[in-house]
């Protein structure tokens, strides 16, 4: 088993992207560093739409991410409610 | 000699402010938080109001509903002044590219004159209801305790000004300042407008901040806004060949439809609090809404005919459904 991770800047933005992955990812760790926050999860990891807007109270658009994307490694497989990271596809 | 490049993580001492950690537990703060939570001034509020001597300045007890705490509500769209501001001026960014587009175009001429005299007749008169909107949504931000509730108010009294502004500049386009004076004699002097200017003059004088939010935000808005824009403007009107007027009243029919999300919010936690708040929310509403039905049968019926009453019937079960998701018997 090995790990998928997303890295971020650190900042307002990302705040509630971050929370929103670990709600939704319970495997998953994350990695504080300066200025980047890095999260790593077991095989899969997967950003909700619907999760994300909760958090922010406004509609949002997965592609507003890489704004603040920093780097990620997994297969990446997107649509317009979700965004996963995976080893198996 | 070889360099190494080492970063070193250093842990804030405090990951946000003392009052936000009790509320919120010990991580860091949005600014939505920060801006709204425990702001209100609770204590120490040295003088009584003169011209209220029986109350203080800031008073939790002007109104019947009773909270624990007054800062359990939240604005589902976490405005705070600046996410206000952004999102507002992106919709007004919108809203110029639609003026922008049919007056360039001409595409108001293409509207066939009796019918842009319908749209006029219906939407003119509506100015003064917002203004309405904005003053009762004013004095709720300023006699309501808490911010997280009396803060979205402020906006939503401002949006209520962008919403009759709105409708100015359409009545300009389409008949000029001579429309504006018709729509305000129609406000203060037609038959079939004095129903609704009664209520909405009736509700500048409650004092009660939350029977204020009920009447006005809940009832008021609740029906007018799907009954006459979203079912009339965007519905029949459009079909009959008023399309521009609905990019025109675009903001207006966004801000409803994103505005009833927190309105929602504030009457499923006031409600939640306890069975005493939801019954006064239901009385409230019961009150309100039979009149609000019969202020507002006659311009609808003036701008669709008999249809008017079927249509009135259904927007209030809406309001009635969204009500019963929040806990309120109706």
């Amino acid at each position: 088993m090995s790990n998928v991770f997303i890295a971020f800047q650190a900042n307002e933005e990302t705040r509630p992207i971050v929370e929103a992955i670990l709600a939704d990812n319970p495997a998953a760790q994350v990695e504080d560093h300066p200025a980047m926050v890095k999260i790593a999860a077991p095989n899969s990891l997967t950003i909700n739409r619907a999760t994300v807007e909760d958090l922010i109270g406004r509609n949002f658009d997965l592609q507003e991410l890489h704004i603040n994307l920093i780097t990620l490694s997994g297969h990446v497989d997107e649509d317009d409610d979700t965004l996963t990271l995976s080893w198996n596809s | 000699m070889q360099i190494d490049l080492k970063t070193i993580s250093i842990e804030p001492k405090r990951k946000a402010f003392d009052h936000l950690v009790r509320r919120f537990g010990d991580k860091a703060a949005s600014r939505y938080q920060e801006g709204s939570y425990d702001i209100q001034a609770t204590e120490n509020l040295h003088y009584r109001p003169t011209w209220a001597p029986g109350q203080e300045l800031y008073d939790p007890t002007l109104s019947r509903i009773v909270m624990e705490d007054w800062h359990a509500f939240k604005d589902p769209r976490q405005f705070y002044y600046s996410s206000y501001v952004l999102a507002r001026a992106r919709q007004q960014e919108a809203a110029e590219g639609a003026f922008a587009l049919v007056e360039s175009r001409g595409l108001h001429h293409t509207i066939d004159a009796a019918l842009a005299q319908k749209v006029l007749d219906l939407l003119m008169p509506l100015r003064h209801a917002a203004w309405g909107g904005n003053q009762n949504n004013v004095l709720i931000a300023g006699y309501g305790f808490g911010t997280p509730f009396t803060q979205p108010c402020l906006y939503h009294g401002m949006d209520n000004l962008a919403v009759a502004q709105y409708l100015s500049r359409l009545g300009l386009l389409l008949g000029g300042t001579d429309a504006l004076v018709a729509g305000k004699q129609a406000w203060t002097d037609g038959q079939g407008w004095q129903p609704l200017r009664r209520l909405v003059e009736d509700t500048l004088v409650i004092r009660d901040p939350f029977e204020l939010f009920v009447a006005q935000n809940v009832v008021i808005d609740g029906l007018l806004y799907p009954a006459v824009f979203d079912a009339v403007v965007d519905g029949r009107f459009a079909m009959e060949g008023a399309a521009p007027v609905s990019m025109l009243t675009q903001f207006i029919t966004d801000w409803s439809a994103e505005s009833r999300k927190w309105i929602d919010s504030v009457i499923k936690i006031a409600a939640g609090e306890s069975a005493a708040n939801a019954a006064i929310i239901a009385e409230w509403f019961a009150g309100w809404s039979a009149r609000a039905m019969s202020a507002l049968l006659p311009p609808v019926e003036q701008a669709i005919g008999s249809e008017a009453d079927a249509l009135l019937g259904e927007v209030l079960s809406e309001l009635k459904a969204r009500l019963a998701k929040a806990a309120v018997a109706t």
